[in-house]
């Protein structure tokens, strides 16, 4: 199949490559630019765990082409900690025993980055709300929302998010 | 100079056992850098994909592969043809039957494997899939346990349709697999007959499925100049696929290494040796290449292992005050087409005679008979130990059953027959030997810490208000578990003793590594693993790194599934550390010159007896171990522990639910659910409330709305995210904890095993819930899920709704 070539920037740095026009943009992501971060659990949009932000949007990433990202701003989990520096949601998720076996964590920080743009300061309800397009067998999700509750409270202190400069 | 630490100090800085250690595990995680089998790429790996059957019966008239092979990119097709000269067209399952790798002249179920494409990338081999054409001749379909057994059904096994005499006895029918019988049954017979009050009541099971957020999957890599095979495989076994794998292949066992890398979540889905692992292991002996197969979620819903699937009557004989004297339970087991079952191999209704529950009862009579049917094969736990689900599930029915009958407080009752605390170690009717429990202690806690009396005064207020807008019900389970398969001379997969293992090796500068014959999948043994070793060798946890999962460096274990890790590897963990300890207690001894009678252990050192300042702690030992061991000692300080576990651990706890259902709707909130968990010895409080908040989401998950569900022509029809209801955080209840401490008597550390008890016990509370919500009006079981239009069609029925 012919090829294509797309331009996007992906955790700041742009990136240029040739890909099939059904390439899905989980795919690219994972298989042409390495960033195996964001994994693959249903391939119909509901379990999250491919969310990555496009253009300060959450989106899942095994239904968009990566060819729809020409010119986009994609954020990875691999974007999210600076300077050697862990992103506050990546610290809760830590402290409070926000994850077991990882597998939804990346998509879960992505999706709870966008969020806590769209909301600072979510009260227990939004955050529910907030995460259910991000699906997770191994939590129950209540150290999910105490870990998203300490990266605002965190962020809230006056430590920007770096990923959002 | 600094100060000498305090014991406190030192304790601390250890993180042994006891500490909410923060996980080692999540710093790759957080950070996008696991390793999962499908983030592992190779140089000229090839990707295979699966034509599967689009009927559930037929017979395959032809196969034509030619459009497939055509396509630029594809670089072979197999069908079962291919591997008959290779004899790998049928596999042995655990549970001593056969089952096709790729169907052989007939399919079983649908979706089952029929060919496999390699191609060059994995949409060439989509593409290739859509390009083989199979001709099928369809077959009448056979659904359900109960039509399988019919005179006149159709022979689903014609492969063994001749051999009667099956894996476990003499089969009856065809479409018969087992009968399996524990208990009494005469003097279960006598105390019905003679019985003041009996109740029955049929408990269906339905079809669920364990769906971890990571499918199944593997990259095998065989490499012809070597001759050796290595396979990333989302294994919760990967010892035992070593050793399957290498009977199917007769390559040595010292030639295959087996990795299971990070793997994402496995709840039993992960234990069974699939078709498609097969199928890409032979792919790369054959091309020479790396072959990866990664199933997609449709695929893992319907062909890799489900759970369940229990056609259960249960009957328990009882005194006009509650006293139960007797339980007989009678069970069609729904096995699909081929007999994978993944328990011991004595037991093909895995552990299932543990259904006399916390309770006290003389005699009982189980029998549970194995059948065929048009479905995918499986038979897995589903974060339990198997089939202990289903038995809490019944025992825990059958005592609110026989408490509505009575007009008992369902409280009251299971007070009244629990087995006390003085009768341990209790021997159950149907054998078991109980090692520890105090089960009104921990239902007394939760009576009080619910305000139950409140409660019920509440609900008894409701049911008299014809105003109130929604039925509320209170939903009590107190469940004993049965974990750590187990002893080896009753439990065995293929022949392998359930033991399990742990190497450990101090280095000279005193830090460590030990290797495990687990594997974790979110339970954090990277972290709770080094405790152990922490708090048995005064070595920090921090310094002390946990290896598992790969088979070339770790010691031989069966793996992490039935709640196993921490009561079979655990104790091979402190034992091998004991083995440590007592070498380093003779290097101590001769460094200081002293004899090992005079000295003691404390935290991370031995001290001479009297005189704390002459000391050596573990580290000043490692490293003369290395270098100065007494003469005649030989050097290093590394040990291996095999542990056979003299008898399973019971884990029990206490729960208490809350609903309140819709009238109108059906629509149920979950107000409140209690739960408390005794584990025995707690190794780490952190992660033990995480597995709780998993497994009790997990059981939400099963009682409220999963269900494999097939229509009458063997269509699945709950195979997509879509269908198989995964709840969100929006759906999940928020989840009360608490626990009490009753160690195991012989568990090196006392501990028991966690993180299934709350999936086993949380299920038949949520359920229990629904039916003592609907008590007053006579229900005495709903069958689940209790999704909210099940629930609407009981309002309706019984006029509620109007």
């Amino acid at each position: 199949m012919a090829k294509k070539l797309v331009t996007m920037k992906i955790n700041g740095k742009t990136v240029e490559q040739a890909v099939e026009p059904r390439t899905l943009l989980i795919h690219f992501l994972r298989e042409q630019v390495h960033l195996t971060g964001a994994h693959i659990g249903c391939e119909t949009s509901h379990c999250g765990a491919c969310t990555v932000d496009i253009d300060g949007r959450s989106v899942k990433s095994c239904t968009i082409f990566a060819v729809q990202c020409e010119g986009s701003e994609v954020l990875t989990v691999e974007g999210l900690a600076q300077g050697g520096k862990l992103h506050p949601l990546q610290e809760g998720f830590m402290q409070e025993h926000g994850l077991q076996c990882g597998f939804c964590t990346p998509g879960m920080l992505v999706r709870a980055h966008r969020l806590l743009q769209q909301n600072p300061n979510p009260d227990e309800a939004e955050i529910r709300a907030g995460m259910a397009g991000n699906l997770c067998r191994c939590t129950g999700y209540q150290n999910i929302v105490k870990a998203v509750q300490y990266a605002a409270a965190k962020l809230a202190e006056g430590e920007k998010s770096p990923a959002t400069a | 100079m600094n100060a000498p630490m305090s014991d406190n100090d030192r304790r601390a800085a250890l993180a042994g056992m006891g500490e909410s250690r923060l996980r080692k595990e999540d710093p790759r995680f957080i950070q996008g850098k696991g390793n999962y089998v499908d983030d592992i790429k190779m140089p000229g790996m090839l990707h295979m994909d699966i034509v599967r059957s689009q009927y559930a019966h037929a017979r395959i008239k032809r196969i034509d592969k030619s459009k497939a092979l055509a396509l630029p990119g594809v670089v072979a097709v197999l069908t079962a043809d291919d591997l008959k000269p290779l004899k790998l067209h049928w596999m042995p399952t655990l549970a001593g039957d056969v089952q096709a790798v790729l169907a052989d002249a007939k399919v079983h179920f649908q979706m089952q494997e029929i060919a496999v494409v390699v191609a060059e990338d994995r949409y060439i081999a989509a593409d290739a899939v859509e390009l083989v054409e199979v001709e099928y001749e369809e077959l009448p379909p056979v659904m359900t346990p109960q039509a399988a057994l019919k005179p006149d059904a159709p022979v689903l096994r014609e492969d063994i349709k001749d051999k009667m005499e099956g894996a476990h006895g003499k089969r009856y029918h065809p479409n018969h697999i087992f009968t399996w019988e524990a208990g009494d049954k005469a003097a279960a017979d006598k105390a019905f007959a003679g019985a003041q009050v009996t109740v029955k009541e049929e408990l269906f099971y339905p079809r669920v499925h364990p769906c971890p957020l990571e499918t199944c999957g593997c990259v095998a890599s065989f490499d012809p100049v070597r001759g050796e095979l290595t396979t990333w495989m989302t294994s919760q076994a990967p010892h035992v696929v070593r050793t399957v794998v290498s009977l199917l292949s007769g390559l040595p066992e010292s030639k295959i290494r087996i990795v299971s890398p990070d793997i994402g979540g496995g709840f039993g889905n992960k234990v069974g040796v699939y078709p498609g692992y097969v199928c890409a292991i032979v792919a790369s002996i054959v091309l020479g290449k790396p072959v990866k197969w990664i199933e997609d979620r449709m695929e893992n819903l319907s062909t890799t292992a489900f759970a369940r699937d229990y056609h259960m009557t249960g009957e328990l004989a009882a005194t006009k005050d509650g006293q139960i004297t007797g339980l007989r339970v009678n069970v069609l087991a729904d096995h699909g087409a081929f007999d994978a079952c993944a328990d011991p191999s004595k037991y093909p209704a895995g552990l299932f005679h543990i259904c006399s529950g916390s309770y006290d009862i003389p005699v009982g009579y189980a029998r549970v008979d194995g059948v065929y049917t048009n479905k995918a094969p499986g038979g897995v736990a589903y974060r339990c130990s198997f089939r202990v689900t289903e038995a809490v599930y019944l025992i825990e029915r059958m005592v609110d059953v026989l408490a509505q009958k009575l007009g008992m407080d369902k409280a009251e009752i299971r007070r009244k027959n629990f087995i006390r605390k003085e009768q341990f170690p209790y021997r159950s009717a149907f054998g078991w030997e109980y090692d520890s429990g105090d089960y009104h202690t921990a239902l007394d806690k939760v009576l009080a810490a619910v305000d139950y009396k409140a409660l019920r005064a509440e609900q008894e207020a409701k049911r008299k208000d014809p105003n109130s807008p929604t039925l509320m019900g209170i939903g009590i389970v107190t469940f004993t578990e049965i974990v750590g398969a187990g002893p080896s001379a009753m439990c065995d997969i293929l022949g392998l003793g359930m033991f399990d293992s742990c190497e450990i090796r101090v280095h000279p500068t005193g830090s460590a590594i030990a290797r495990m014959g687990t594997i974790t999948q979110g339970q954090g043994h990277q972290t709770t693993y080094a405790q152990i070793i922490a708090t048995e060798l005064g070595i920090p946890s921090d310094v002390i790194q946990v290896e598992e999962g790969d088979t070339s460096t770790a010691p031989y274990g069966l793996g992490t599934y039935g709640s196993r890790s921490t009561p079979v590897a655990g104790a091979a963990i402190a034992m091998a550390s004991r083995k440590i300890h007592a070498k380093a207690k003779k290097i101590a001894a001769h460094l200081l010159e002293v004899s090992e009678a005079d000295l003691e252990w404390e935290i991370d050192r031995f001290q001479v007896r009297g005189s704390a300042d002459k000391h050596k702690t573990m580290k000043d030992i490692a490293w003369a171990a290395y270098h100065q061991a007494p003469p005649g000692m030989e050097p290093g300080l590394e040990a291996v522990h095999y542990y056979d576990p003299p008898n399973f651990t019971y884990p029990f706890g206490a729960y208490l639910c809350v609903v309140d259902i819709d009238k109108k709707t059906g629509e149920t909130k979950i107000r409140r659910f209690y739960a408390l968990d005794d584990c025995g010895t707690r190794i780490n409080p952190m992660i033990i409330e995480g597995q709780i908040h998993g497994g009790l989401t997990e059981g939400f998950a099963v009682a409220m709305g999963q269900q494999l569900v097939f229509d009458e022509t063997g269509n699945i029809l709950g195979n997509s995210l879509m269908d198989y209801f995964l709840p969100t955080a929006v759906e999940t209840p928020h989840w009360e904890t608490d626990f009490t401490v009753t160690p195991s008597p012989h568990h090196p550390i006392g501990a028991k095993g966690v993180a299934e008890s709350p999936h086993v016990g949380s299920i038949p509370c949520f359920t229990n819930a629904m039916v003592d919500a609907f008590a007053h009006l006579g229900v005495t079981h709903l069958t689940m899920p209790h999704s909210a239009y099940n629930i609407w069609k009981t309002l309706d029925r019984l006029g509620v709704n109007r």
